[in-house]
């Protein structure tokens, strides 16, 4: 039976791995390689490296670290933040992550997702949707639009929508962060999971809200999401990968 | 000397680094002109098979597979690179190598969510050297729209269930594929990247 993972999330900014806390003040917790070695070994099932750097004065600097954790780290990992064109797919990948994300730029040029699953395959395309509910008067959710630009800007495109072209042009799986729910500490957005799980053929990485145990079964059972994307639960250490993993056996959720 | 057949197949660093990393020497193999002693081959492989052939094929490197096998060299498919050791493909309709009798379908999108993407377990079908020393049904990570259908129950080394079972290792005594990724598997794929690189050349009696 396919399992359920568990896929730390490392922030990268320039080559160091950082946390932010709320959102801003990036502290050093230590190098990407390192840290991605130790998850590992702890039972992480994949690790995603979000690329916080806006803009880099030495483009060297970035395949430096990506080298480094494909020297030390024999489970797949996924680089995500800025790539913009099939040449940063290819510096990436060349470099050695397993995987690819893109967001804003498939957004406002969705071909690019066409031409990376032709070239590359779709197994290494991953779609980083952030999704933000738009509200009835009544409060309740009437549907999500995707935000681009670190969630600064509205497409208002549906994500649905976007989720399904997305997979159709070539996506092999799609990372789903909900804005409002993401550093709340108050659990997934589960209505969105599983609204996308649902609708859309392949695997769904749920992200964005997991602040304790009950948070990760809950999106596993509730919104039948593929994989758990958690952070700062682990990078503050109030929890470890082999703890996540005896809860979700105590419901019977398969794991590794 | 373990042969990496170099075709600008995506996971080529990966496996040679998780070769290097179990102390063994690796060399990559280019074109169908190398004349390096090889005492195993490996054929690693990402992305579509139709584009994978054209590539060997363009690099002399079919020839040079099967003289290889011919001469008795341990041969290991990893991934699109052991579906290539089938006769055919469904992804771009494409004849694979032969070497193993059987072709490669489709998972039905209809039941199941395509590409089979993961960690799942691995039975063991016929106590073959490849899974020897592993725990029973170890995970491995997968990940593959298009899988394996040996045409001979002889030739499954290890089942997979998703949806249905398939053959997620195949292969006799010295051609052998697997559908996952071991050099992505952590340890169970080092030890069973180990077993292989372990596995002597066989003999051939010259007549």
């Amino acid at each position: 039976m396919l399992k359920k993972r568990i896929v730390p999330a490392i922030d990268v900014l320039d080559d160091k791995a950082v946390k932010y806390v709320q959102f801003r003040n990036p502290t050093i917790i230590g190098d990407p390689a390192e840290l991605g070695r130790k998850y590992s070994e702890d039972g992480a099932d994949e690790l995603i490296y979000l690329d916080t750097t806006a803009s880099l004065k030495n483009q060297e600097l970035k395949y430096e670290w990506i080298r480094r954790v494909a020297e030390e780290v024999y489970i797949p990992f996924s680089v995500i933040g800025g790539v913009r064109t099939i040449d940063d797919f290819r510096l990436l990948l060349r470099a050695g992550a397993d995987k690819v994300g893109v967001n804003s730029a498939a957004v406002q040029r969705p071909e690019l997702l066409n031409e990376a699953a032709a070239i590359f395959g779709k197994q290494c395309v991953v779609l980083g949707l952030d999704a933000m509910p738009i509200m009835r008067e009544d409060g309740s959710i009437e549907r999500w639009e995707v935000y681009t630009h670190s969630g600064h800007e509205n497409s208002g495109r549906d994500v649905v929508e976007w989720a399904q072209e997305a997979a159709d042009r070539g996506a092999g799986e799609i990372i789903c962060t909900s804005i409002h729910k993401d550093g709340m500490k108050t659990g997934y957005d589960v209505e969105l999971i599983r609204l996308l799980s649902e609708k859309v053929s392949i695997p769904i990485i749920a992200s964005g809200g997991a602040g304790k145990l009950e948070h990760i079964s809950e999106v596993f059972t509730e919104a039948n999401a593929d994989a758990a994307l958690v952070a700062s639960m682990l990078h503050y250490g109030h929890y470890t990968i082999p703890e996540i993993k005896a809860h979700l056996r105590e419901y019977s959720i398969p794991v590794r | 000397m373990i042969g990496i057949l170099d075709y600008g197949a995506g996971n080529m660093h990966s496996v040679e680094k998780a070769i290097k990393k179990l102390g063994y020497p690796s060399i990559r193999i280019e074109d169908g002109t190398c004349t390096e002693e090889i005492d195993q081959l490996i054929l690693p492989g990402v992305g579509h098979a139709e584009q994978a052939m054209i590539q060997l094929e363009e690099r002399g490197l079919i020839p040079y597979i099967q003289r290889k096998v011919e001469e008795g060299i341990p041969l290991l498919g990893i991934c699109l690179g052991m579906q290539l050791l089938l006769e055919k493909s469904d992804e771009g309709n494409t004849q694979g190598l032969g070497l193993l009798k059987g072709t490669v379908p489709y998972f039905d999108e209809t039941k199941l969510k395509v590409p089979h993407m993961g960690w799942n377990e691995v039975k063991d079908a016929k106590q073959h050297f490849l899974l020897k020393d592993l725990p029973e049904a170890s995970d491995f990570y997968f990940v593959h729209s298009y899988f394996a259908a040996p045409i001979s129950s002889d030739d499954i080394i290890g089942l997979t269930d998703y949806g249905d079972e398939f053959a997620s290792a195949i292969g006799n005594d010295y051609v052998m594929g697997v559908q996952f990724h071991p050099e992505k598997s952590g340890e169970a794929g080092l030890k069973l990247l180990d077993n292989f690189c372990r596995y002597a050349k066989k003999k051939v009696t010259s007549c």
